[in-house]
C-alpha cells in the first residue's frame, strides 16, 4: 500500500486531508468516506475504481463543491473548496442532459458560460464534439428523442466542450457500445494530453482504468476508504489489448477481489 | 361501414335539443321559466344583431340591442387583466417562496389559507375598497387568481429535479442564469397548470363579482345575466350561460391546450 503523499506540493490540483463524509439515510447513518487523504496532481489522470456503494460518486460530488465534507479539508489550489465552479465540471453517472434543449443546445450550454468566446467558437466548438462523440447528425434532437448510450455521448460532449481546468467523470463510459467506447478512450486520451487536463475518473471497469490512469485507486467499501494505489506507468496511447496493461489490470482485479473475498468472511 | 367519430353525438345532441322543444311546446312546463331552444337561438340573435324586434330600455340596466359582444368584450377584457396581473404577481412570488424559507413559511402558508377562500368572498372588501368600479371587479380576480398562481409555482419549482441543478451549478451557471435557463424551464410544466387553475379561478370570480353587483363602468356578461333575471328572461339568462361556457372552452382550445401539447410533445411526455 502506498503512503499518502504528504509534501506540500505546489503542482497538486486538488486536495483532500483526512476527509469523512457521512449520510443519515432513511437506513440510518452511512459513512460514505472516511479518513480520505489524497491527492490529485495538476495534469495528471486518476482513476477511482471500487465496488459499488464504496463512495466513488460522493467523492466526486465533494470534489465539485456540490457536498460537504464532515470532517476533513478539500483545497483546488490553495483554494478551499467550498461550492461548485466552472472549474470543476462534473459528468455525472446519470446523463443530466435537459430535457428542454436539443443535443447541440445542451453541449452549448456550458460553452455560453465561458467568457472570452465568439458566438461562433462556441457554436463551433459544440459541433466539434458531437462530431467526436459520433452525433454530428443528431444536433436537432431532444434528450427523449436518443438511445441511452446517445445521451451519454451527448452528456460527454458537454462536458469536453468548455475545457474545465478538471474534469470528474462519474462512469463516463458504461452506457457505451465497445466499438465508440474503443474510439472515445482514443479521443480521451488525446485530449487529455493535448489540452493538458487534470481528470478524475470513476468506473467499474478496471481495464479502462488501466488503460486511461496515470495512477488507479482503488477504494473499499463500508466505509469507503481508499485500498491501495497503482501508479501506471505505460506509454501513451495506450490500447487496450497491450499484454502489459493486461497484466497491470490482473493485477489491480486480484487486489480487489481479495478485499471482496475477505470481506465475505 | 364505420362511421366518424361525430356523427353519433350530433345526433344524440339534436335529438336532445328536438327533445326539449317538443317538451316546452306541447306545455308540459311554463315557457318564461324553461325557454325553448328556438327562443335561446332567437335571443341570440337578437342580442347579437337584431335592431327592431324589441324596444330598448329598462329601468335598471340600460339594455340595447346588440349589447352581446359589447359585453363578451368587456368581460374578456377584465379578465385578461386581471389574470395578467395575478400571473405577473404570482410567478415571481412563488419563486420567492421556494427560494427563501421564511418567505414560504409567511406568504406560502397565507397562499394555502388564501387559495381556499372562494374569492367571491372580497367583493364586500373590494366594494368598500375602491367602489363600484373597474378596480373592484380586477380586484377581485386578481385575489381569485394570484394564490394558485404563487402555489402552483413554488411547488414546480421546488419539485425540478436537483440533478439538473447540479449539472448546471457544475457548468458555473449560477443566480438569474440558473433561474432562468434552467429553474423555469425545468418548472415550466408545474407552472402551466398552475396558471390553468389560476385562470379557472379568475373566470368564476369574475362571474360572481359581475353578478353580485352592478359596476358602472361597463356591463360585462354577468351583468347581462342578472338583467335577464330581472327582466325575467330566462332565454337570456340561458344564452349568456352558453356564452360563458363557450368563452371558458375556446380559452382553454386556443391558448392552454396548444401550450400544453407543445410542451408534452418537445419534452416526450405524450402519451
Ligand atoms: N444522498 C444520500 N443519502 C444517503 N445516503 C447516501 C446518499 N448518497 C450516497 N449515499 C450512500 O453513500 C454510500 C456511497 O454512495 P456512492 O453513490 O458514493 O457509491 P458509489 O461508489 O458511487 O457506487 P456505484 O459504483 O454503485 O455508483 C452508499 O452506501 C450510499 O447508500
Ligand atoms: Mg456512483
Amino acid at each position: 500500500m502506498s503512503p499518502p503523499t504528504h509534501k506540500s506540493n505546489a503542482q497538486a490540483a486538488l486536495t483532500l486531508r483526512n476527509v469523512t463524509k457521512r449520510f443519515d439515510g432513511s437506513a440510518g447513518r452511512v459513512t460514505a468516506l472516511e479518513d480520505i487523504t489524497l491527492d490529485v496532481r495538476e495534469g495528471e489522470f486518476l482513476v477511482v475504481v471500487g465496488p459499488s456503494g464504496c463512495g466513488k460518486s460522493t467523492l466526486l460530488s465533494l470534489l465539485a463543491g456540490l457536498e460537504h465534507t464532515d470532517e476533513g479539508a478539500i483545497k483546488l489550489g490553495d483554494e478551499p473548496v467550498h461550492s461548485p465552479g466552472r472549474d470543476r465540471l462534473v459528468m455525472f453517472q446519470q446523463d443530466a442532459l435537459f430535457p428542454w434543449l436539443n443535443a447541440l443546445e445542451n453541449v452549448l450550454f456550458g460553452l455560453r458560460l465561458k467568457p472570452g468566446l465568439t458566438d461562433a467558437e462556441r457554436l463551433e466548438s459544440a459541433r466539434y464534439y458531437l462530431n467526436l462523440v459520433g452525433l454530428g447528425n443528431k444536433e436537432k434532437a431532444r434528450p427523449h428523442e436518443l438511445s441511452g448510450g446517445m445521451r451519454q455521448r451527448v452528456a460527454l460532449a458537454r462536458s469536453l466542450a468548455p475545457n474545465p481546468r478538471v474534469l470528474l467523470m462519474d462512469e463516463p463510459f458504461s452506457a457505451l457500445d465497445a466499438l465508440t467506447r474503443e474510439q472515445l478512450y482514443g479521443d480521451i486520451q488525446e485530449i487529455f494530453t493535448k489540452r493538458k487536463k487534470t481528470i478524475v475518473l470513476v468506473t467499474h471497469n478496471i481495464r479502462e482504468a488501466v488503460c486511461l490512469g496515470d495512477r488507479v485507486v482503488l477504494f473499499s467499501p463500508n466505509p469507503g476508504r481508499v485500498q491501495q494505489v497503482f501508479d501506471v506507468n505505460l506509454p501513451r496511447p495506450r490500447r487496450m489489448n497491450d499484454p502489459a496493461l493486461a497484466n497491470l489490470a490482473a493485477e489491480v482485479t486480484t487486489a480487489l477481489s481479495s478485499h471482496l473475498t475477505a470481506d465475505k468472511q | 361501414m364505420k362511421l366518424p367519430r361525430f356523427v353519433i353525438p350530433t345526433f344524440i345532441a339534436l335529438a336532445a335539443l328536438g327533445g326539449w322543444e317538443w317538451f316546452v311546446r306541447v306545455g308540459h312546463v311554463n315557457d318564461v321559466l324553461v325557454p325553448a331552444p328556438s327562443h335561446i337561438l332567437q335571443w341570440f340573435w337578437w342580442a347579437l344583431f337584431d335592431q327592431a324586434s324589441f324596444e330598448s330600455g329598462h329601468y335598471l340596466i340600460a339594455l340595447q340591442k346588440g349589447e352581446l359582444l359589447p359585453a363578451t368584450w368587456v368581460t374578456m377584457r377584465r379578465l385578461i387583466i386581471g389574470f395578467a396581473i395575478g400571473a405577473a404577481i404570482g410567478i415571481p412570488l412563488g419563486a420567492l417562496c421556494a427560494r427563501v424559507r421564511w418567505v414560504r413559511d409567511t406568504f406560502g402558508v397565507l397562499a394555502l389559507g388564501l387559495q381556499t377562500l372562494p374569492s367571491v368572498c372580497w367583493v364586500p372588501l373590494a366594494l368598500l375598497w375602491f367602489g363600484i368600479r373597474e378596480e373592484a371587479v380586477l380586484f377581485v380576480v386578481v385575489m381569485g387568481t394570484v394564490w394558485a398562481v404563487v402555489i402552483a409555482v413554488q411547488e414546480s419549482v421546488l419539485n425540478v429535479q436537483p440533478l439538473y441543478l447540479r449539472a448546471a451549478q457544475t457548468m458555473g451557471s449560477k443566480g438569474w442564469h440558473l433561474w432562468s435557463r434552467v429553474i423555469f424551464p425545468a418548472a415550466l410544466p408545474g407552472v402551466l397548470s398552475g396558471m390553468k387553475q389560476g385562470w379557472a379561478f379568475a373566470w368564476r370570480s369574475l362571474m360572481a363579482a359581475e353578478i353580485f353587483v352592478v359596476i358602472v363602468t361597463g356591463f360585462g356578461l354577468g351583468s347581462l345575466l342578472n338583467a335577464g333575471r330581472e327582466l325575467l328572461r330566462m332565454d337570456q339568462v340561458m344564452g349568456v350561460m352558453a356564452v360563458v361556457m363557450l368563452v371558458g372552452l375556446l380559452a382553454d382550445l386556443v391558448f392552454f391546450a396548444p401550450l400544453e401539447r407543445w410542451l408534452r410533445r418537445s419534452r416526450g411526455l405524450e402519451r
